[in-house]
């Protein structure tokens, strides 16, 4: 993990902490130890999860039973994971893209009800009509508009904070969004409303094809200073440094009621959405060498590490032959439901 | 027309509308620029709200995206936002948000969310603003799916309809011409040349109707129009009783999705329709409301449909040159004895 040159002062709290169980005693030790290997279990069957239902959903896609199209985030687990894990799932409310199935899949771990949405098929989230990119179930929105959430999020932000709910709203953007202009209204807005809004960065640093470098002048992630928004920067190696440095980050808006910027810088292993690849295979094996997952497994036993796979491919395999099963809906069903959804 | 002078303006109707929302319901948000006493709002729909209720009355940065889509986000989380765009060509800005995501939401999630806002639109001219501040751009938005476009005119409880809109549960685009705000409504069932009928639900949007004759007579023209129209539509129909041109006028509050069941009626009963609007005509709501009446009227007709509306052009500032580019009373007039003859 490297932290930005200026680290948030939140950042000095965690040091303290640590050093508080380094000279615990020998039990509580190896509590800790427990607790973290639980936690790299945990977290490596969410982040398995999304890279296994991904990778079904392109296999699904290329043997044609699948239209439209997909976008994955294949190597970009550890962001969802380690974020959505720091939220308190009963009340906060999260908005993302149109790459958002990670997101969805840690928030609801509803396998079935993402693969069928996907495939179109009316056992899905959203009954087939919002696909890949427009997902919802409870507390979480998805859209496909570059940027346009931003605002959303902040006025679900107010909204939590005049009902004094608690609740925090997360928004989950990519650096090619940063080009939106939307992005800077919410980031102002927020900040000069003081709105719990947390946004997420995940810097895979394309903008589908577009690199980085022919879309934006300076550093996307020092932005926020100017609207006086407290920021921190986390390269995702490992899904705990960013869960940690999401714990804080969460803390920060909820106690405070004030933004903060969580920049995580990431890369996409996969194509931008199917066979779209125009990148450099050596760039794109240089970063496989430092995908999350895989760093993620070596710290479990093989044992274990196979069982949480065995059990993923399994619930895998039964969400797409249950989405396979099930039927779409029809379009005389749906008008009629938004014909009474609107009285 | 005692009666008329004591009933309440067009900005009273509306602004006692919002004092009352918000007095009664905790969840009413109102935002946007320049709201905030003693200003309160370019218009002053919103004075004294801010005084009132300061936690819930917000006055925004210049940002009509966010505006609008944090009243998406305050309408999802349980909300009811109000929000004010200054004038209404400045809807541009906030289109993204109207359209790709207050009227996609509720229907992309499948029908398991409402986005229950109201954004309040300033539209039309003759004031001179000029071309950026001065057109009717709800053309732009009746047509799209999961919205309503609703446009008062003087003779519709402004202030009920705006209730309607804030308790509505899909997203609606309330449309107010500028003109109007400083009209008394005229809501009375008769003054001495113009009898109204509300038509449909009064808590609702209902058509208006108009005549200058008795009931016991037979109109020669249906007039259909909305919004700042009457601010035209009822001098002139004054004027017509003179000439006896009796004029059946019919004023949908709903734009769109469009009730056209009174519409092709009043279409009926006279056999030749002016469709008037401040916009001008091309591809315009006229436009559909004439599609409507060929498909539905056809035999009835005894002289094509006169659609009429601004010159294609932007509003100029000038007073003059404003005048000329606006429809007219004149021009009114002469559509009306083009679809007679």
């Amino acid at each position: 993990m490297r932290t930005d040159a200026r680290p948030p002062r939140l950042d000095r709290t965690a040091t303290r902490a640590a050093t508080a169980t380094a000279a615990a005693e020998p039990m509580a030790e190896r509590d800790a130890q427990d607790a973290q290997d639980a936690q790299d279990a945990h977290f490596y069957s969410q982040m398995y999860l999304i890279r296994r239902v991904e990778q079904t959903l392109l296999d699904l896609f290329s043997q044609g039973k699948l239209t439209g199209t997909v976008h994955t985030a294949l190597g970009q687990e550890a962001c969802a994971v380690g974020v959505v894990n720091a939220l308190d799932r009963e009340r906060d409310v999260i908005f993302s893209s149109h790459r958002a199935h990670g997101h969805f899949l840690v928030y609801s771990d509803d396998v079935g009800g993402l693969i069928a949405e996907v495939m179109g098929r009316r056992t899905g989230v959203c009954g087939g009509v919002g696909g890949t990119q427009n997902l919802h179930v409870r507390n979480m929105y998805t859209g496909g508009i570059q940027g346009g959430i931003v605002p959303c999020a902040v006025g679900a932000a107010l909204a939590e904070k005049l009902k004094g709910s608690g609740a925090i709203a997360v928004v989950f953007l990519g650096d090619g969004t940063m080009g939106q202009g939307a992005v800077y209204e919410g980031l102002n807005v927020a900040s000069l409303w003081s709105l719990p809004v947390l946004f997420v960065l995940e810097d895979n640093q394309y903008a589908q094809s577009t690199p980085k470098a022919l879309e934006h002048a300076g550093d996307i992630a020092t932005r926020p200073e100017t609207f006086a928004v407290d920021r921190a920067v986390v390269d995702v190696d490992d899904v705990r440094s960013v869960y940690e440095a999401a714990q804080r980050a969460v803390r920060h808006v909820r106690e405070r009621s004030r933004p903060f910027f969580l920049a995580l810088n990431t890369y996409r292993l996969g194509p931008h959405s199917k066979g779209d690849d125009t990148r450099s295979p050596d760039e794109i094996e240089a970063y496989r060498a430092r995908d999350p997952l895989p760093r993620l497994a070596a710290r479990l036993g093989d044992e274990e590490r196979e069982a949480i796979e065995g059990r993923v491919e399994e619930r895998v395999r039964q969400a797409v032959e249950a989405a396979l099963a099930a039927g779409v809906q029809d379009l005389a069903e749906f008008t009629e439901r938004m014909r009474w959804h609107t009285r | 027309m005692a009666h008329a002078l004591t009933s309440p303006t067009y900005v009273q109707s509306l602004r006692k509308t919002l004092h009352d929302v918000m007095d009664q319901d905790p969840a009413v948000v109102v935002l946007g620029e320049d709201i905030l006493d003693p200003y309160g709002g370019a218009f002053k729909v919103t004075r004294g709200l801010s005084t009132r209720f300061p936690d819930r009355v917000l006055t925004t940065p210049i940002c009509e995206g966010t505006i609008a889509g944090a009243s998406v986000g305050l309408a999802l989380r349980g909300m009811r936002p109000v929000a004010e765009l200054m004038f209404g060509d400045f809807a541009t800005l906030a289109t993204d948000q109207i359209i790709n995501h207050a009227a996609k939401f509720p229907a992309m999630y499948n029908g398991q969310v409402t986005v229950p806002l109201v954004i309040r639109m300033p539209m039309g001219g003759r004031r001179g603003y000029g071309p950026t501040h001065s057109q009717s751009l709800e053309r732009l938005f009746v047509g799209t799916p999961h919205i309503k476009v609703v446009a008062p005119s003087h003779f519709h409880d402004a202030g009920a309809m705006l209730r309607a809109a804030i308790y509505d549960a899909e997203p609606v685009i309330f449309v107010e011409n500028k003109v109007l705000y400083p009209q008394r409504l005229r809501l009375e069932a008769t003054d001495t040349l113009i009898s109204r009928e509300s038509v449909g639900a009064p808590d609702s949007y209902p058509t208006v109707v108009l005549r200058n004759y008795a009931p016991t007579e037979q109109p020669d023209v249906t007039v259909i129009a909305y919004g700042g129209m009457s601010y035209l539509l009822a001098p002139l129909m004054a004027r017509l009783v003179e000439e006896e041109i009796r004029v059946l006028a019919c004023m949908p509050g709903c734009l769109s999705p469009l009730d056209e069941t009174p519409l092709l009626e009043a279409a009926r009963a006279t056999g030749r329709v002016v469709v008037v609007e401040e916009n001008s005509a091309d591809f315009g709501w006229g436009a559909e409301v004439a599609a409507r009446i060929y498909g539905a009227c056809y035999a009835q007709l005894r002289a094509p449909v006169v659609r009429l509306g601004a010159a294609p052009t932007v509003i100029p500032a000038a007073k003059a040159l404003e005048d000329a580019a606006l429809v007219s009373d004149e021009s009114l007039l002469s559509a009306i004895m083009e679809v007679l003859s």
